[in-house]
Formats: structure tokens, C-alpha cells, sequence
């Protein structure tokens, strides 16, 4: 275990990896461990001492932090001038058995999870304006900057939102933040079906009242949500959320009421009860301490139904949507390969993650969906541009 | 012009004669042109002072046969520039001598249009406003608005990650962008994203965006499209000082509002297309913002309140918001106009594209005010304000001994001090041939390098669009122990910091 106190250790400890050719695993504050493949790894480089918020200029929407910052400070640092990160960032850890609010920004980006308004505002990639981090030769780089406008040479730190500390490990990170809105109402529409939700969120979607968030919880697992208007409805709930100015989130959500009448009965969630359904759903609470394996998947929202349909008839499964139907929490019931054949073979398009299983199964089948041989060929040489030796996080993303 | 390009291959210009046959064997009847009048159409983009005639130009129709073409010029070595509707400002798209000139023109179709999904997959050479177009009728549009909207390209787009107006509140292009096909230069195929979000594996979607034609072609687009916005109202504010608008600018984003739009022009500019399009703009003020609020009525009239309000506490000198869609729309056509209205008071014009952080706006125009005089040229600006992008244009002309000389100079000197506050050399133009050789500016030799690697991974032997983005090319072999030299014409006294 190392555990670097600035940067230059950073560089320090992996250019010695790279010269020892000893395996790294680059962690924040390791609260999602179990998501990727299994590693072999030599030793660990701990990131949680890159602690620190060396700039926040509100005015300019903009803030650094070094990687292994805690997420409970950036958040908190961000409340007080009443700004947030807008795509919501996920917390899994609790899927992993990781307390609540413990994970590190770095891995936030790292990871590329994003919550409920990714469907709005973006993923944690739309908001990552520019980045420091070591390569797998032990080379300290930077990407990027601190604008949002920036075209200037390879944007870099898409390519390592998401990518699972397998390029780089990073060091520091520079964001957009955004100002909280006034006032948030989230619509209920009861008692639809999964495909009459989907034809009610795209109508909300397609309808011009800016809508944030458009999720749909089945009966099973709407009853598990500690807000009572929806574990209460004995029925399945889908809901959608505005935000904005007062005058205008009321509007609009008095708008949505009407327009989406014709699917259901409606209800509305005002402050507390919105905040509290929406943190459930994008940090996927209805599945924490619950030993089923737990699949993610991003799919064109229309089809998400239907993948889902055909996924119903071959396995014991429950689920419930986001993004308006494209990205789909589904636990299914333990097996050799957590149902991975028969989930992958049932998407029409995007892919499927599984995010949580038993070592042994996240080692039989591959994590991350499989890509066609041109770009997975083309996939390991990027990898192989910045890490040659392939000593960070040897085999997560594979 | 004197512009360090790749040297001509003298072997591919003695085969010639066999590329281009070979070329017609893959795109048959017009779709290769080899005739030196034919081939001027391509020897520029809009960055005009640049000009190279390429050695062929082909116009292929199919995802096929651009395969085909790839595949033929990496198995033999040729060189490949990408290009869409050539309306790059940093001359993203000049043709190589030894060069095919990959003309995506003919790939003009929409291909589906999926309300409910809220997409639209087009072939590349659609025009971004074609893809508004096609789903206005649906009240839907596309948010990326470049200002060259009517003819640039949506794959043009995606090689210059373009932005535009409204892209503090709606995002780039790489915000609105959820997959490609894309041929890379060894012929395969590849798709990245499609109708879902987020990618699995790395993202090179967005890796890919704004890459600028070196690491592939792309052949196929999909992008999101949103609902218009019910409404859209603009606020008109003169200011005495532009110190006092950028004041006004930071306290608008203070407030919690982010308008669709946020725009500032200098007095020089505010002339200049007061004079052209007489959109009423106050001809007494230092500095005019022009600020958008859209969304419901009752959300955009409450925002205009607070803008009007916040605008007033700062010494804003007069406002005026729009009543009527006419109005707003003349309150814009001064902006939108902006570079063709300085065109007319001056027989050359250099647009630079810098962005900065927006509180520095006051110190960037003191100190361009003195680089100015330092040069002996004028300037004017119009600014992004509302995302801190710059773009002064230089005023001169090129037939007077070296004063196409001084312009570059002065916009070196313009992006260096972006640089050094802060900011970046490009906001949304690209680098290209223009700031390739001041990219050690914002980069290290560490830095360059490792994007150059990137490169290598996508095009071992720099084969797509070589000699844009990056000062000096280096063999790919070279690349594990390489030092990136320091960039040399136009730009060849710039300090590093």
C-alpha cells in the first residue's frame, strides 16, 4: 500500500511501479472496489491523501479539487454558496457495503457515474473541464483547463471519465458547478405499466417544460422508497421532476399535471420528498442489502421495455427505470454468469454493465459489455498510449 | 504565406497518376477530380490566407467507399485531409500537395428522425441548421448554433467540437452528441454510442470529438435534439465601461441565472454593426450585452426582471427587452453579423477565438488595448461574455507591406495573455494550422506527447489530416523517448508558461 501526500509521490510511486513492472491498483477512497473485473494487482496506490479544494471561484462556476477529496466536502464546500454538481453524482458505495458519502471526487469522475439529471445536465464527463494525472510510465500530464468553452488539443478527460483508473491515475480535477435551483417539484403518475411509463416520460420529455428527471418504478420496488406518497401507492409510480425559479417549477409542474392526466392519476413532491426520491434512485438504493447480482443498463429509452420484457421471461428479475427509460437497474436471481448471456442478447442497442456480483462471476463473465474487435483492438491501444506496461488497474475494464 | 507543412512525399506525387485511377475504381463517374481548375474549390477553407492546392480531391457517397479509400491510401501511403463544408476558421481542412482532399459533401442525407427517443441520425455533410430544420415542424431543434450554421457541417461539428451562442446553457457539441460511425484510416468500421447514453468502455466519442480530423472519419451522426423553448426574450444593456458589463455579467451568474445566451461587444464592434444591419443598438455606450432568457413565459418574464434589475445596480446606461419575436430577432442580427460588419470598414480582418476566465475580461481588453498600440492595428471584440470566449478581430490589410505580419503577431500576443490568465488558445475554432504552433503555450513536451501516443493508437503512421493540431510530427516508433520541439512559423517568439 502506498499512500502518496502530493503528486510527486504520485509520480514517484508509479514510475517506480513501472520500472519494477509491479501491478497497481489505484484507488480514491475505495468505495467501489467491487465495480470491474478482479485484479491481480502487486500493490495498492491510495489516492485519499490528495485531499484539498485549492480553488472555487462561484462567480465562474468553476471549481478544482485535488482526486481523493472527498465528495461529502466538494458537495458541502458547494452547498454553502448554493451550487451543486448538476449531474448528480451516484453514490454505489452502499451497493458495495462502503458507508454512505464516502467516496472520493476523483473516482466520482473516474467511475463516470452519474445520476438522475445526467438526463438534463449531462454526465460527470460533460462537467470534467480539465484534469492532472500520472500515466502508466510514472509522466505527470494535464489536460484541458478551466473553462468551459475549450477546444484546445485532445479532450483527454473524456477519455478518462469512466475509465476506471485503467489510463492514469489522477491527481486533480477541475468542474463545472452549476447554481441550485430555487425550487424542484417532482410529478407522480400512478399505476402504469412499464410501457405506457415509457410512452408517459417521453411525452413529458418531448413536451417543452424542461424536464430533469423521468424515472419509473414497478410496484415492487416503488413500495421500498422511504417516501410515503410513493412506497404508499400499492402501484407502480413514474416520476418526473422540474426545477427552476419558483414561479416557473410550479408552472411547469402544474403543466405536466395536466398534460400527463390522461395516463394516470398525478400527485405532486414537493423539496424534501423530490431530494429524497431522487438520491434513492440514482445512488440505486432499492438494491442496497440485497445479495442479488445488480445489472446497469443504458439503453435508447424506448427500447428499454422491451429488453426488459424479453429479459422477464427467461429469469427472475426486478428492475425500475431512469433517463426516461434509458438506463435500467435490474437484480436478477444468483447463477453461474448472473445472466449475462441472456441479458446482453436481449438488448437492442447500448449495453450492459454488472455492476455488482460475487468475485466469481465478475472473473467468468466480462463486466463491461464486449466490443466488436475493431474497437476493442483499437480500445487496448489507447490503453497501451498511456499505460505501456499496463500496471494501472491491470484487466478492471477487460 | 510561409507555413511549415509536412513535406511533400515526392514518391506519392510520382504516383499520381495511379492514385487517382485507383481512386475511380472506388468512386466512379465524378467523384474523383484530378483537373487543376476543378480542384480550387478545395485549395482553402475559411481561414483564406492559407492555400494549397491538394493533389486530388474525392467525393465518395457510401460508408463503403470511404473504406475503400482509407484502406487504399494507408496500404500505400498516401495522405488524407478530411473535409466538410470547409468553413474552419483555423484552417482545419487545407488540402496537403501530396494529399487526397476527402470531400464528405455527398453524404447530405437525414437518415432517422425518432421523436420519441428524441434523436436524429444524419450522414455528415448535413448542415447543422439542416437538422433543426428537419424536426422544426415538430418543435424540436438541434442546440449547437455556430454562427456559421447555415453551411457548416454536423460532421464538421463533430471534428471541431463547435459551439455557438447558446452553448453556456445548452452545451457544445460534445454535449449533444450521442454516437458515430466512424471509418478509421486502416478502412474498419467502427460505431461509438448510438441512441443510448454514456458509453461502455473508454469514450472515445468524446475522445473523437473535436479531434479534428486526425483520428478518423466520421460517416454517420447521432445527436439529441430538444423541445424549442416556449419562449425566448432578449435584454439589450449598454454600459459606460466594459468593466462595468463584465461586472454585470459575473452578477447575473452570482444570481443562480444561466441565460441561454450572454453576449458583449465593444464600442468598435457595437459601430461597426450598428452601421450595417441598424438594429438600434445605443451608438453612446462602451460596452452592450445582449442577454437571452428562454423557457415558459412566466419563467423567462421573472428572470428578465431580475436581469433588469441587476443591470441597473450597475450603471447600465440604457435597456431595452424585447417585446416581440422581431425585436428580438434585430436585437441579435447586430451580434450575428458582427464579422461581415467589420469586413466592411476594413479590407482584411484576423478572428481569434481565446477563451478566458470572465472575471478577467477587464484586465484581457486593458491590456489588448495596449498590445494595440504595441502593434499599430486596430481591434474590436465580440465575447461570448456568458462562457468567457473571445474573439477580438484585428483589423489591417494585407496589401500593406507587414501588416499581415503584425496581425499574427498581435493575435499571438492576444492568445498568449488568454493563456496566461487563465484561459485557453481556442474556444470552439480548433487549432488546426492556425494556433498549432502555439500549442507549448498551454502544453508541456509531456503534455504534447502524450496526445500525440493518442494519435498513434488511432493512425501509427499520421496518414489523416497530418500537420494540423501539433506543432512537429514525429514517427510513432520515435514517439517513447521523443521530445516535442518547440513550434516555429507564424508564431516563432512565444515564451512557454
Amino acid at each position: 500500500m502506498t499512500k502518496p501526500r502530493d503528486a510527486d509521490d504520485v509520480r514517484q510511486a508509479v514510475a517506480d511501479a513501472a520500472a519494477a513492472g509491479t501491478p497497481l491498483e489505484v484507488v480514491g477512497r475505495g468505495t467501489k472496489r467491487g465495480l470491474g473485473r478482479p485484479m491481480q494487482t502487486g500493490a495498492s496506490l491510495d489516492l485519499s491523501g490528495l485531499s484539498g479544494i485549492p480553488l472555487y471561484e462561484p462567480d465562474e462556476l468553476v471549481m478544482t479539487a485535488l482526486a481523493g477529496t472527498p465528495l461529502a466536502d466538494v458537495e458541502a464546500t458547494l452547498k454553502a454558496q448554493n451550487q451543486r454538481l448538476a449531474f448528480e453524482p451516484a453514490d454505489l458505495g452502499p451497493l458495495y457495503g462502503a458507508p454512505e458519502n464516502a467516496a472520493s471526487i476523483g473516482g466520482v469522475f473516474a467511475s463516470n457515474l452519474s445520476g438522475p439529471g445526467r438526463l438534463r445536465h449531462g454526465a460527470a464527463r460533460d462537467h470534467l473541464l480539465g484534469l492532472k494525472a500520472v500515466n502508466g510510465t510514472g509522466e505527470f500530464f494535464k489536460t484541458g483547463g478551466r473553462v468551459v468553452k475549450n477546444v484546445t488539443g485532445y479532450d483527454l478527460c473524456k477519455l478518462l471519465a469512466g475509465s476506471h483508473g485503467t489510463l492514469a491515475a489522477m491527481t486533480e480535477v477541475t468542474f463545472k458547478v452549476l447554481p441550485i435551483p430555487e425550487k424542484t417539484r417532482t410529478v407522480l403518475i400512478f399505476g402504469l405499466d412499464d410501457g405506457r411509463a415509457r410512452e408517459a416520460m417521453s411525452a413529458a420529455l418531448g413536451s417543452p417544460h424542461e424536464v430533469i428527471a423521468a424515472a419509473h418504478l414497478p410496484t415492487s420496488v416503488a413500495t421500498r422508497s422511504s417516501v410515503a406518497y410513493v412506497s404508499g401507492a400499492g402501484r407502480g409510480v413514474t416520476a418526473i421532476r422540474v426545477e427552476g425559479p419558483a414561479p416557473s417549477a410550479e408552472h411547469r409542474c402544474k403543466a405536466l399535471r395536466e398534460e400527463l392526466a390522461p395516463f394516470g392519476a398525478t400527485e405532486e413532491l414537493h423539496g424534501m420528498n423530490s431530494a429524497t426520491l431522487w438520491r434513492e434512485l440514482g445512488d440505486a438504493r432499492p438494491f442496497v442489502g440485497d445479495p442479488r447480482p445488480l445489472w446497469r443498463l443504458s439503453v435508447p429509452p424506448t427500447e428499454g421495455p422491451q429488453a426488459i420484457a424479453r429479459i422477464a421471461r427467461t429469469m427472475q428479475a426486478e428492475w425500475f427505470y431512469d433517463w426516461g427509460g434509458g438506463l435500467v437497474w435490474l437484480a436478477v436471481s444468483p447463477s453461474a454468469d448472473a445472466g449475462a448471456a441472456a441479458i446482453r442478447e436481449a438488448l437492442g442497442g447500448g449495453h450492459a454493465t454488472l455492476v455488482r456480483a460475487d468475485d466469481a462471476v465478475r472473473r467468468a463473465v466480462p463486466v463491461f459489455q464486449p466490443q466488436a474487435a475493431p474497437l476493442a483492438a483499437l480500445a487496448k491501444r489507447v490503453k497501451e498510449s498511456m499505460d505501456p506496461k499496463g500496471i494501472l488497474n491491470p484487466g478492471r475494464m477487460d | 504565406m510561409a507555413l511549415r507543412m509536412p513535406a511533400p512525399d515526392q514518391d506519392v506525387l510520382a504516383r499520381r497518376r495511379e492514385i487517382v485511377a485507383a481512386l475511380r475504381e472506388i468512386v466512379p463517374g465524378e467523384g474523383v477530380i484530378d483537373a487543376e481548375d476543378e480542384l480550387r474549390a478545395y485549395e482553402c477553407d475559411a481561414l483564406s490566407v492559407y492555400r494549397q492546392l491538394p493533389m486530388v480531391a474525392v467525393l465518395p457517397s457510401t460508408t463503403d467507399q470511404v473504406s475503400r479509400i482509407l484502406r487504399y491510401c494507408h496500404e500505400n501511403r498516401v495522405r488524407v485531409v478530411p473535409r466538410g463544408a470547409g468553413t474552419s476558421l483555423s484552417g482545419g481542412a487545407l488540402p496537403l500537395a501530396d494529399g487526397v482532399l476527402l470531400g464528405l459533401g455527398k453524404f447530405n442525407k437525414i437518415l432517422d428522425i425518432d421523436y420519441a427517443n428524441r434523436t436524429v441520425t444524419a450522414q455528415p455533410g448535413v448542415t447543422n441548421l439542416g437538422i433543426s430544420t428537419a424536426v422544426a415542424s415538430s418543435g424540436f431543434y438541434y442546440a449547437p448554433d455556430p454562427s456559421s450554421q447555415i453551411a457548416c457541417t454536423i460532421g464538421g461539428n463533430i471534428a471541431e467540437n463547435s459551439g455557438g451562442v447558446h452553448s453556456l446553457k445548452y452545451g457544445l457539441t460534445t454535449n449533444n452528441v450521442l454516437g458515430i460511425e466512424m471509418v478509421l484510416v486502416t478502412g474498419e468500421v467502427i460505431r461509438l454510442g448510438g441512441k443510448h447514453l454514456d458509453s461502455e468502455g473508454y469514450d472515445l466519442l468524446g475522445l473523437v470529438t473535436g479531434s479534428e480530423g486526425l483520428l478518423g472519419v466520421v460517416t454517420e451522426v447521432t445527436v439529441r435534439i430538444l423541445k424549442k423553448p416556449s419562449t425566448a426574450r432578449a435584454v439589450l444593456i449598454g454600459f459606460p465601461s466594459n468593466e462595468d458589463a463584465g461586472d454585470c455579467v459575473a452578477a447575473i451568474i452570482a444570481a443562480g441565472i444561466i441565460p441561454g445566451g450572454m453576449e458583449m461587444m465593444d464600442r468598435p464592434a457595437i459601430h461597426a454593426t450598428e452601421d450595417f444591419v441598424h438594429a438600434g443598438y445605443p451608438l453612446d455606450v462602451e460596452a452592450l450585452l445582449i442577454v437571452e432568457l428562454d423557457g415558459p413565459k412566466v419563467e423567462v418574464d421573472h428572470l428578465i426582471e431580475q436581469v433588469a434589475g441587476i443591470a441597473r445596480a450597475r450603471k447600465s446606461m440604457t435597456l431595452r427587452i424585447s417585446q416581440t419575436e422581431e425585436e428580438r430577432a434585430l436585437f441579435w442580427a447586430g451580434r450575428k453579423s458582427a464579422f461581415p460588419a467589420v469586413g466592411r470598414i476594413t479590407p482584411d480582418y484576423m478572428c481569434m477565438d481565446g477563451t478566458i476566465p470572465r472575471k478577467k475580461l477587464p484586465e484581457v481588453l486593458a491590456r489588448m488595448r495596449e498590445l494595440s498600440e504595441k502593434h499599430r492595428l486596430r481591434f474590436c471584440n465580440v465575447f461570448h461574455a456568458g462562457d468567457g470566449n473571445l474573439h477580438p478581430l484585428i483589423l489591417f490589410d494585407a496589401n500593406k507591406s507587414d501588416e499581415l505580419e503584425r496581425a499574427e503577431k498581435f493575435g499571438a500576443d492576444i492568445l498568449r495573455l488568454c493563456v496566461e490568465v487563465g484561459g485557453v488558445l481556442t474556444g470552439e475554432h480548433g487549432v488546426g494550422i492556425e494556433k498549432r504552433d502555439l500549442m507549448d503555450t498551454m502544453f508541456d513536451d509531456v503534455d504534447l506527447a502524450q496526445q500525440l501516443r493518442i494519435k498513434c493508437a488511432f493512425d501509427p503512421e499520421s496518414l489523416l489530416n497530418p500537420g494540423k493540431v501539433f506543432p512537429v510530427l514525429h514517427r510513432c516508433a520515435e514517439m517513447g523517448r521523443m521530445i516535442v520541439n518547440k513550434g516555429h512559423l507564424p508564431f516563432p517568439d512565444l515564451p512557454r508558461f
